[in-house]
């Protein structure tokens, strides 16, 4: 039987409550209701109110508490209701659980988890791709699942880690996409990347949602005979610059793609990572497939143009192979 | 490394309520002058030798206020100073010599030289850091208490700030939080009427900060800040309060910022007639009159204990000037778990 994205953190977020006394959920509309998503129906049925804590309308007190739980040694794991509300809580991210080990040596393990993403018509407080906030936050982690494995491996992950993680899941794929899954325990470390197609001609690094753009695109440009590899992310911070440069190395030329917005989005790490670590092996200018410069657009037409697609994937895979 | 100069009278803590006066007045004399003197080398002198770089921020005329709160923790208890609270450090047992370290920018300092002032932690000792957005806090401190709730121990989140924390919205959140999920914080507030330069009036539209506990359903009660012995009987009723599972409860300590608001203000915009009159209601000078008057104590048994203090704090200071200044190398380290 298939699980899917949604169901494979549900999952792993059940499975680390049974095992650690300690993990305890927090956040809006998270109990009763069980989440704006489902994530977390049927929780506090079996773990009760203490481990499943409804709170008021209120992200930086969310986090903070989070924060002082995980200082006290809990494992925390606060819902943001949409990664967009996140900048609610954002100094106490930034500020507060990414500098208390560096500065006086507390540990603060938490896991913040922000559903993220388009392609719902979320409009421009729902849809956010958020992650290069916290990507610049020394202290912090973050992770972007793509598959229903590593959704559930990385949540397991993210509760055990020490330090704070930031969780982003992706709205899209929390329904849309299934597979089967190991039966027996498994979980996925924060920090490595994945090669979810091998391939020849041209690497394309991403993570998230455009994963499955990059391999719908791959298999499309497999019959023109180009060869696509499709590396994933999986983590955006630390980066697994090794894997990056690995592929390229292979391929040498690079197509950069994310949802996110184009200026200072992973993008450009990527391709300074790339120039540092294997230059002489490129044989084409790094190019990118991003989100415009724009706040994400409500009305269907406008999200569509908004969002990259499989057919501006293609695109610049063709200039790029041919260059 | 020689052996970190500590403070004489660190002690069992717990409160001193089968003690006599004359034991609370002896601790809490001991506390506030080593407060005060201590404060004092760092700001006056230390500060004005290069030896303490960048902010400096004291709570000279306050110091009833983190000795009469905290001298009521148990061990189990997790307190969250603010920066005018050097005292409750003391209290939880840090060492001096650490303190001075941490203020020099040395290695021994409660982070090494990774940052600086009342800017310093200790989980050990059930104490959480600052950060300079104040207030950040006390969301931290309803997380404390939702975890020793949790676990089902006893114990009590101190959550200490000013009136001008009171302004932000992580304050507002996290005492919602608290009173909401109904968990063991006490709040204390030091009321010392600026905010930087920014008067009360000019921070808020009520006129005590303790108007503010019954819109979030929670007791409150001003107190007077410069009365020791007050500020730790309204204490005992919060933390019995809030021991009890009854729920957080909000001291707000009525006080005046005696310095600017740090070391380079110069507080011009303080009528000199405030200064003087709250110089006439200094805490110390109270606590020994009190303590007189009450025959806990006499002129000379006070004398010494400051004799004592200063003869602590010099040896301190020496100790800390002498610990090195970090590695550059240590730059790089412990950002993350096993680095």
């Amino acid at each position: 039987m298939p699980t899917t994205y949604l169901e494979a953190i549900r999952e792993g977020l059940w499975e680390e409550m049974e095992r650690d006394p300690n993990v305890f959920l927090i956040g809006e509309d998270i109990g009763i209701y069980g989440g704006a998503f489902k994530v977390t129906a049927g929780f506090i049925e079996h773990f009760g109110g203490r481990r499943v804590v409804d709170t008021p309308i209120s992200e930086s007190g969310i986090v903070g508490a989070a924060i002082g739980a995980g200082l006290m040694g809990l494992r925390p794991v606060a819902e943001m209701q949409f990664a967009d509300f996140i900048s609610c809580g954002f100094d106490q991210i930034v500020n507060f659980a990414a500098k208390c080990r560096y500065r006086w040596n507390a540990a603060v393990p938490m896991v913040v988890r922000a559903p993220s993403g388009g392609g719902i018509h979320g409009g421009p407080f729902h849809s956010q791709n958020p992650e290069m906030w916290f990507v610049k936050v020394p202290g912090l982690k973050v992770v972007c699942p793509s598959t229903a494995y590593d959704a559930k491996g990385l949540i397991k992950s993210a509760v055990r880690d020490n330090d704070p993680v930031i969780f982003f899941e992706h709205k899209a794929l929390y329904r849309r996409i299934k597979e089967d899954l190991p039966t027996e325990e498994f979980t996925v470390p924060i920090g490595k990347a994945r090669i979810a197609r091998t391939g020849r001609d041209l690497s394309v690094i991403t993570y998230g949602a455009m994963v499955w753009v990059a391999l719908e695109a791959a298999e499309i440009l497999a019959g023109e005979g180009i060869e696509m590899e499709v590396v994933d992310l999986r983590s955006l911070l630390p980066l697994d610059r090794d894997t990056v440069c690995e592929s390229v190395k292979k391929t040498s030329k690079a197509l950069l793609l994310h949802e996110d917005t184009r200026t200072a989005g992973m993008a450009g790490e990527l391709a300074v990572t790339i120039t540092e670590g294997v230059f002489e092996h490129l044989d084409a200018p790094i190019v990118r497939v991003t989100a415009p410069d724009t706040p994400v657009p409500f009305s269907p037409p406008l999200e569509e143009a908004f969002l990259p697609n499989t057919a501006k994937v293609i695109e610049k895979a063709r200039w790029l192979h041919r260059y | 490394m020689s052996t970190i100069p500590t403070t004489s009278a660190h002690e069992q803590l717990g409160p001193a309520e089968s003690a006599p006066q004359a034991e609370l007045a002896r601790r809490c004399l001991y506390y506030m002058s080593l407060m005060r003197e201590t404060e004092d080398r760092i700001e006056r002198k230390l500060y004005r030798q290069g030896k303490v770089l960048g902010g400096v921020y004291v709570g000279r005329g306050q110091e009833a206020i983190p000795v009469g709160t905290a001298l009521h923790s148990l061990p189990e208890d997790v307190l969250l100073p603010s920066h005018r609270d050097m005292a409750v450090f003391f209290i939880r047992g840090i060492p001096l010599g650490r303190i001075f370290a941490q203020y020099m920018g040395r290695v021994g300092g409660l982070t090494n030289g990774r940052d600086g002032n009342m800017h310093m932690g200790d989980m050990s000792a059930g104490l959480v850091s600052i950060i300079s957005a104040l207030a950040a806090t006390v969301p931290v401190a309803a997380g404390v208490a939702l975890a020793l709730q949790y676990r089902g121990t006893n114990g009590v989140a101190f959550s200490y700030f000013g009136d001008g924390s009171t302004s932000r919205g992580d304050w507002h959140e996290g005492v919602n939080m608290a009173t909401v999920l109904k968990l063991p914080v006490v709040f204390v507030c030091n009321n010392n009427q600026y905010a930087y330069s920014t008067p009360l009036s000019g921070q808020m539209a009520c006129t005590h900060v303790a108007d503010r506990g019954p819109a979030y359903g929670m007791p409150a009660e001003i107190v007077d800040g410069n009365d020791v012995f007050a500020v730790y009987e309204a204490t005992g009723r919060a933390v019995a309060h809030a021991r009890a599972g009854l729920g957080p409860y909000l001291l707000e300590c009525k006080t005046f910022r005696m310095t600017g608001h740090s070391a380079h203000d110069a507080a011009e915009y303080v009528p000199p007639a405030l200064f003087d009159e709250w110089a006439k209601r200094d805490p110390i000078v109270r606590l020994e009159e009190k303590a007189i008057e009450h025959g806990w104590s006499d002129q000379a048994a006070i004398d010494a204990v400051h004799a004592q203090v200063r003869q602590e704090v010099d040896a301190a200071v020496a100790w800390a000037d002498e610990q090195p200044f970090p590695d550059p190398a240590t730059l790089f380290g412990n950002v993350y778990d096993g680095e």
